[in-house]
């Protein structure tokens, strides 16, 4: 059972620690820019640290790690419909490219 | 075993752990959420804010995706000389680095909320808002580089893609009115800390719920960074 009396009281240094965390993780995606890294890996590293950043805040600065397991669901389970939409909007995306080439492109 | 919870609310005695927790927590005719409403509402108006902002992280995707004209290269129109050469991107990362510093003293103050200590966190909490304001301040010298100097306006640019003002305009605009609102929102909870409204009604749940909408600016700021300035 987590006890979630102690969250009310973890030290500090916890949050010290989170904070220079995202400090490096953001000082990483910064290099990603300015050393010019291109292509595939350039996107990997991008989304790998912007994920590592997001789970960081929510979990530990949002305190989601200590809710309960419903109200953890509840919320972040509801944005994953929003896949669908991206999903769908880059076909779509794609299309319009296609036609503005064939069609619209001097 | 009663087990305090986060707020202090006091969960029964045999609290079910875990997705059994879940049914239990959906299905037993009680409150569902058992922490402090404001939290819970809280909670569900940043979900929604998240379908907000990736409805425009979307739209953006779906442009850039489209258009047949080149897209400005962002590492070159964010740069910034700084004693001569350009350093690209360096407005925008010292904006992320005082966004995620307003974070860190945002997650201090609810700590020190909990601990009732009012003078840290109404400390903590002003230093927050101070951190938002100079984020605030610093994009609007950004917006004003970018129309004055480079002539970028919402319809079109010299620099190609037109859509690059529209949604730049559009995605950062709303962010920094969720920061600017922010800040107003932190400051009247700083002072009513300070006055002891919190100490008089026993709860800084307050503190917390303004920290998550804190919080939550910073993480779109993440993803803005990712998607929009540096892809």
């Amino acid at each position: 059972m987590s006890s979630a009396h102690e969250d009310t009281q973890h030290p500090i240094s916890t949050y010290l620690w989170i904070w220079l965390l995202l400090f490096v993780l953001s000082a990483f995606s910064y290099m990603v820019d300015y050393f010019h890294v291109q292509g595939l890996l350039r996107w990997t590293l991008i989304i790998i640290f912007m994920f590592l950043k997001a789970g960081l805040i929510v979990s530990i600065f949002m305190h989601m790690k200590w809710e309960r397991r419903a109200l953890q669901l509840a919320i972040l389970v509801p944005p994953l419909c929003l896949l669908v939409l991206i999903g769908l909007m880059a076909i779509e995306g794609n299309y319009t490219f296609l036609t503005r080439s064939v069609a619209f492109t001097p | 075993m009663a087990v305090e919870t986060m707020s202090g609310h006091i969960a029964p005695a045999g609290v079910v752990e875990g997705m059994p927790g879940v049914v239990t927590d959906f299905s037993s005719d009680k409150q569902v959420f058992p922490v402090h409403w404001g939290k819970a509402m809280m909670w569900i108006f940043l979900l929604s804010d998240t379908f907000i902002f990736s409805c425009f992280l979307t739209s953006y995707m779906h442009v850039r995706m489209s258009t047949t004209v080149p897209w400005p290269n962002p590492s070159e129109v964010f740069a910034l000389s700084l004693g001569g050469a350009p350093i690209p991107l360096i407005l925008i990362a010292i904006m992320t680095f005082v966004l995620i510093s307003s974070s860190g003293t945002m997650a201090m103050a609810v700590n020190y909320g909990y601990r009732r200590n009012r003078g840290r966190t109404t400390a903590l909490m002003l230093i927050t808002a101070g951190f938002g304001a100079t984020f605030v301040g610093m994009q609007a010298f950004e917006w004003t580089k970018l129309i004055m100097e480079e002539g970028i306006r919402p319809w079109g640019n010299p620099l190609g893609a037109a859509q690059f003002g529209s949604t730049f305009f559009m995605i950062t605009g709303f962010h920094g009115l969720h920061v600017s609102a922010g800040v107003i929102y932190l400051v009247v909870v700083a002072l009513r800390v300070w006055r002891g409204d919190y100490e008089r009604s026993g709860s800084y749940e307050a503190v917390e719920i303004a920290g998550l909408y804190w919080h939550f600016v910073d993480l779109v700021w993440v993803f803005i960074f990712a998607f929009f300035y540096l892809w």
